[in-house]
C-alpha cells in the first residue's frame, strides 16, 4: 500500500494498492467522519489483492 | 527587471551598545535584538550568540539560515510573511556579506542539522564560512507543532531584519547586477543563444517540510513562473525542514547558486529566460499534475534547455525523473541536480525512482556518507538533539570523548541540490 | 622491499595445459613465469612467492585449495596479492575471485586482471581491483604492464580511480570534493548538451531487480496476514531507538492484544509531516482495520507481530536485507500474506 506508486513499480513491487497521501496513506484527516469508509475500502482492496493471482506487477485501484 | 546587489563585507562581529557597521566590523546590541524578537507572538525566550569561522563551536539543531539584507528606498522584510506583500526583484539591495542568522530550537522529536565552525566538520557545510549570529528560540508551552514552526520561522526572519537595519548607512564594497528582459521580450544580442529555463523543485509536504513564496504555502499552488531576481530578493523562504543536508535554507534561496551560475552565462552562451518553482507534493495525482504543468510552462516559454534542481530525497526523486522525461520528450535538453542515498558503504542504488530519460545528472553527494566530528569546545543549542536528527542515531554522540559520528544527512547544506556546495560522487 | 604474492593457474604457472587442470595448489618461493615478468616492472617491491593451482582443482575443491592458500598467505603476510590475469577464461576468473576474496578476509589488498565479461568479475569486484584486460592471453604483455602500474600505486598508497588507472569500478559510490560547486557543473553539463558536445552523467540511473509475484492466497478466511510499515511507527517514546532517517535496522512488536495502534504508538519518521500519524498511527499502519477484517471473518488471523522500519533516506541495500530477514521470519511462521504500507 503506497502513495507514490511510480516508485513501487520502479523497485519491482507486485501487488500495489494506491493510497491517499504520504503522511496518511491509509487515511484522510480532511474527510472527518467519512474517513473510516475510505480506510476500510483501501484495506479490503489490499487483502483482496493478496487473494488475486497475478503474473506481473499490478495496480489494484479502488473503483469508488 | 534589474536588481543591484551591493555587498558590505563584514570581517568580524562584536557585541556593543549600538548596532552598527564600522570599518567592516559589525557591532551588535544583543539586548536590543532580544527585546525586539521577544515581541513576536508565542516567543518565551531568545538567546543570542556568535559563532565565527575557526571557533571550536558546534551549532545544533539548526533550523534555518538567513542573510541580512536591506532594500534601499523600498520596503524591508519578507513580503507576505513578515510584512505586507509587495513586488521584489527590482532596485537596489544591500547585503551584509559573510554574515548569517542561524536559528536553533526544538520543535518535534526529530530535528534539523548541525554546523561545525572548525576542523573536519567545517569542510562539509558552507555555513562554517559565515560569521553566524545564532538565535536560540524557545516558545511558550502548549503550542501545536505548526504554530511552533511558524514562530521559529518568524523569529529567524525578523532577526535578519533587525541586523539588516545596520546596512542602511554602511559602506558598499562590491556590486553585482542581475538583469533579464523576461522571456517574452526579444533582444538582438540574445538571438541565436539557446533559451534556458531553471526549474526549481521544492518540498511542499507539511510540518518541517514547507516553503513559502511571497508567503503563499507552496503545497497549495500550481507551478509558478518567477523572475529569478525575485528569489534573490527575498520572495522565497524556507519553512523548517528535517533532512538538513539538502534542505534549501532561506540564505540559499537568497543566493540561489543555479540562478547565479545561469546569470554568469546569460548573453554569452545561453539566454536565461526565467525560473519556475515546482512544489513536490505528497499525492501521486499531485505529482502527475505538477509535472505536466511544469513541462507545459517550459514549452510555452520556448525553452530549449533546462536545469532542474530537487529538494529532499525519496519521494521527490519520482517528481525529478518524471519532469526529466517530460522535458526530454519535448526536446528540451535537461540537466538534473540531486543527491543520493547510497548507504554507509556507498554500494546501494542512489535513487528511489528511475527513468532512462534522466541521462544528465549532477550528484551533490551521498546523504548517508559517514563523517566523524571531534569534540567541540562550545555547543550552541542542544547536543542531545543529534540522536533524533535525520542522519544521527542513539550513540551518534560519544559521551566518552565528546565526538559525533553521523551521516551527511545531519550537516546543514552539505549535499545542497541547488549545487551550492562542492561535493560530488565518483564511482570507485 | 615490499612483498607480493602472485596466484597463477596451471598453464601460466608453467605446469601444463588442460591435462594438468587438476593440479593441486603449490607454493614456489620465487616469481614464476608471468609473475617474473611482472616483478621486474615494480619499483619498490618484488614477487617473493608464486601460488599455482589447476583451474579444475580450485573450482572443484575450493575449501581444500583455500585452506592451502590461506595458510601460505598467513605465513608470508604479503603487502599485495596479484591473481591472474585471467583474460576471458571463466574457470580461472572464478579461481581468481575465490583467492582475492580470501585475501580480502585476511586484509591483504588484492588485484586481479580480467576481461570485463569474465564471470569472475561480478564475484571478485567487491574484494579486489580488477584491471580491465583484453579477452585473450595474446595480450599478456600489456596486461602485466597495466597490472604493475596499478600495483605500484596501491603499494605506494596513492589515490587511484577507475578511469585513470584502467580498472573496473568496484561499485562504491564515494562522496568527494569537486573543484567546482554543483550548480556550476550543472550549467557546464547543460552547455555541453546544447552544443552537442560529449558529457558524462555523474549519476547513471540505477536498475532494480524484478521479483516473481507470490501466488494468490486461495482462502483468505483461514489466512494469517502480517502488517509491516516503512512509516517509522514505533511505541510511544521509541524505546528501541529506531532512526528517523537512513534506518539501520527493523523492529517488531507484539500487537496481539491491541485492537489499534492509536494511543500507544507514534511515528519517528523524519520524512513526512508527523501530525496526522501521531494523531492516529493506524492511518499509516492500519492494525484497526485488519482487526476488523479478522473479527468479521474476512481473514483468518492477524499475525501477532507488527514489523516496522523507517523508509526515508534508507539505502536500498539495507531495505533488501530488511525485506529478506522479515520475509524469512514470516515464512518460518507460516504467515500467508503481508500488507506493507509505505509513506
Amino acid at each position: 500500500m503506497a502513495t507514490i506508486t511510480t516508485i513501487s513499480e520502479a523497485v519491482g513491487a507486485n501487488r500495489i494498492v494506491p493510497t491517499v497521501a504520504i503522511p496518511y496513506p491509509v487515511g484522510n484527516p480532511d474527510l472527518g467522519e467519512r474517513e473510516e469508509a475510505i480506510r476500510e475500502d483501501l484495506v479490503k482492496l489490499a487483502v483482496d489483492a493478496l487473494g488475486t493471482a497475478i503474473s506481473k506487477p499490478t495496480i489494484f485501484k479502488s473503483l469508488k | 527587471m534589474k536588481l543591484e546587489v551591493q555587498n558590505s563585507l563584514i570581517k568580524d562581529i562584536k557585541f556593543s551598545q549600538t548596532t552598527q557597521i564600522i570599518d567592516h566590523v559589525f557591532f551588535l546590541n544583543k539586548d536590543e535584538m532580544i527585546a525586539e524578537l521577544k515581541k513576536i507572538q508565542f516567543v518565551r525566550d531568545v538567546k543570542i550568540d556568535v559563532a565565527k569561522p575557526g571557533d571550536k563551536t558546534r551549532i545544533i539543531p539548526v533550523k534555518d539560515c538567513i542573510e541580512p539584507r536591506y532594500r534601499v528606498d523600498r520596503p524591508q522584510g519578507f513580503p507576505g510573511v513578515t510584512t505586507d506583500s509587495f513586488q521584489v526583484g527590482e532596485g537596489v539591495t544591500k547585503v551584509m556579506k559573510n554574515v548569517a542568522v542561524v536559528t536553533v530550537g526544538d520543535i518535534v522529536g526529530f530535528q534539523e542539522g548541525l554546523i561545525d565552525m572548525w576542523g573536519e566538520g567545517a569542510k562539509w557545510t558552507p555555513f562554517s564560512k559565515t560569521l553566524n549570529v545564532v538565535v536560540d528560540i524557545s516558545v511558550e508551552p502548549g503550542l501545536d507543532p505548526h504554530e511552533h514552526e511558524h514562530c521559529t520561522c518568524l523569529v529567524g526572519l525578523k532577526a535578519s531584519e533587525y541586523l539588516a537595519l545596520a546596512l542602511k548607512d554602511a559602506e558598499v564594497d562590491e556590486c553585482e547586477t542581475f538583469e533579464l528582459p523576461g522571456p517574452g521580450i526579444e533582444q538582438e544580442d540574445l538571438k541565436g543563444l539557446p533559451r534556458v529555463i531553471y526549474v526549481q523543485m521544492m518540498i511542499a509536504q507539511g510540518l518541517l517540510h514547507d516553503v513559502y513564496i511571497y508567503g503563499s504555502d507552496a503545497k497549495k499552488i500550481l507551478p509558478v513562473l518567477l523572475h529569478p531576481n525575485e528569489e534573490l530578493d527575498g520572495a522565497v523562504i524556507s519553512g523548517n525542514c528535517v533532512a538538513a543536508c539538502d534542505k534549501i535554507t532561506t540564505y540559499q534561496h537568497q543566493n540561489n547558486s543555479v540562478v547565479k551560475e545561469l546569470y554568469k552565462e546569460h548573453g554569452k552562451s545561453l539566454n536565461f529566460i526565467g525560473q519556475i518553482l515546482v512544489p513536490e507534493l505528497t499525492t501521486m495525482d499531485g505529482k502527475f499534475k505538477m509535472c505536466d504543468y511544469v513541462v507545459k510552462l517550459c514549452r510555452m516559454l520556448g525553452a530549449e534547455g533546462a536545469v532542474v534542481s530537487e529538494e529532499g530525497y525519496g519521494n521527490p526523486d519520482s517528481d525529478l525523473v518524471m519532469i526529466a522525461k517530460g522535458l526530454e520528450d519535448n526536446k528540451i535538453q535537461t540537466v538534473l541536480i540531486t543527491d543520493e542515498c547510497t548507504g554507509w558503504l556507498g554500494d546501494s542504488q542512489p535513487l528511489t525512482d528511475t527513468k532512462e530519460e534522466a541521462k544528465a545528472v549532477i550528484s551533490t553527494g551521498n546523504v548517508s556518507h559517514l563523517v566523524h566530528l571531534e569534540q567541540a569546545d562550545t555547543v550552541l543549542g542542544n547536543i542531545a538533539a543529534i540522536s533524533n536528527i535525520a542522519g544521527g542515531w542513539e550513540g551518534s554522540y560519544s559521551s566518552t570523548d565528546g565526538s559525533i559520528t553521523c551521516e551527511l544527512n545531519a550537516v546543514i547544506g552539505s549535499t545542497s541540490e541547488i549545487g551550492y556546495h562542492n561535493l560530488t560522487v565518483r564511482l570507485h | 622491499m615490499k612483498k607480493v604474492v602472485f596466484y597463477l593457474n596451471q598453464f601460466f604457472g608453467q605446469i601444463g595445459g588442460e591435462d594438468k587442470a587438476d593440479y593441486p595448489p603449490h607454493l614456489e618461493a620465487k616469481a614464476v613465469g608471468a609473475a617474473a615478468a611482472f616483478s621486474k616492472q615494480l619499483k619498490s617491491a618484488e614477487v617473493t612467492h608464486t601460488l599455482i593451482c589447476g583451474d579444475n582443482y580450485y573450482n572443484e575443491n575450493k575449501d581444500a585449495a583455500n585452506d592451502f592458500i590461506r595458510s601460505a598467505l598467513e605465513e608470508i603476510r604479503p603487502d599485495l596479492l596479484i591473481a591472474g590475469p585471467a583474460f576471458n577464461a571463466g574457470r580461472y576468473g572464478m579461481a581468481c575471485a575465490g583467492v582475492t576474496e580470501l585475501a580480502h578476509k585476511l586484509s591483504i589488498p588484492a588485484i586481479s586482471g580480467m576481461y570485463e565479461e569474465n564471470p569472475g568479475v561480478e564475484m571478485a569486484r567487491k574484494y579486489c581491483l580488477i584491471v580491465a584486460t583484453a579477452d585473450s592471453s595474446s595480450h599478456m604483455r600489456e596486461a602485466l604492464k597495466d597490472l604493475a602500474a596499478l600495483a605500484q600505486k596501491v603499494l605506494d598508497g596513492e589515490d587511484i580511480s577507475p578511469e585513470r588507472d584502467g580498472y573496473l569500478a568496484q561499485g562504491y559510490r564515494r562522496t568527494e570534493f569537486s573543484d567546482k560547486i554543483g550548480a556550476e557543473r550543472a550549467v557546464d553539463m547543460l552547455l555541453a548538451r546544447l552544443q552537442n558536445k560529449p558529457f558524462v552523467t555523474e549519476l547513471p540511473m540505477p536498475k532494480f531487480d524484478a521479483v516473481e509475484p507470490a501466488p494468490a492466497i486461495s482462502d483468505l478466511s483461514t489466512a494469517t496476514i502480517a502488517l509491516i510499515t516503512t512509516g517509522g511507527i514505533v511505541p510511544l517514546g521509541n524505546p528501541d531507538k529506531l532512526q528517523s532517517a537512513s534506518a539501520q535496522k527493523w523492529l517488531k512488536y507484539d500487537v496481539d492484544k491491541l485492537d489499534q495502534l492509536q494511543g500507544t504508538y507514534c511515528t519517528i519518521h523524519g520524512g513526512y509531516d508527523p501530525v496526522y500519524a501521531n494523531e492516529k498511527p493506524d492511518r499509516v499502519a492500519p492494525l484497526d482495520l485488519l482487526r476488523h477484517l479478522e473479527k468479521t471473518g474476512v481473514i483468518g488471523k492477524v499475525y501477532p507481530y507488527f514489523y516496522t522500519t523507517t523508509g526515508t533516506g534508507t539505502a536500498v541495500a539495507n531495505s533488501v536485507t530488511f525485506g529478506q530477514e522479515i520475509g524469512q521470519e514470516l515464512k518460518n511462521a507460516e504467515v500467508s500474506g503481508a500488507i506493507l504500507t509505505s509513506t
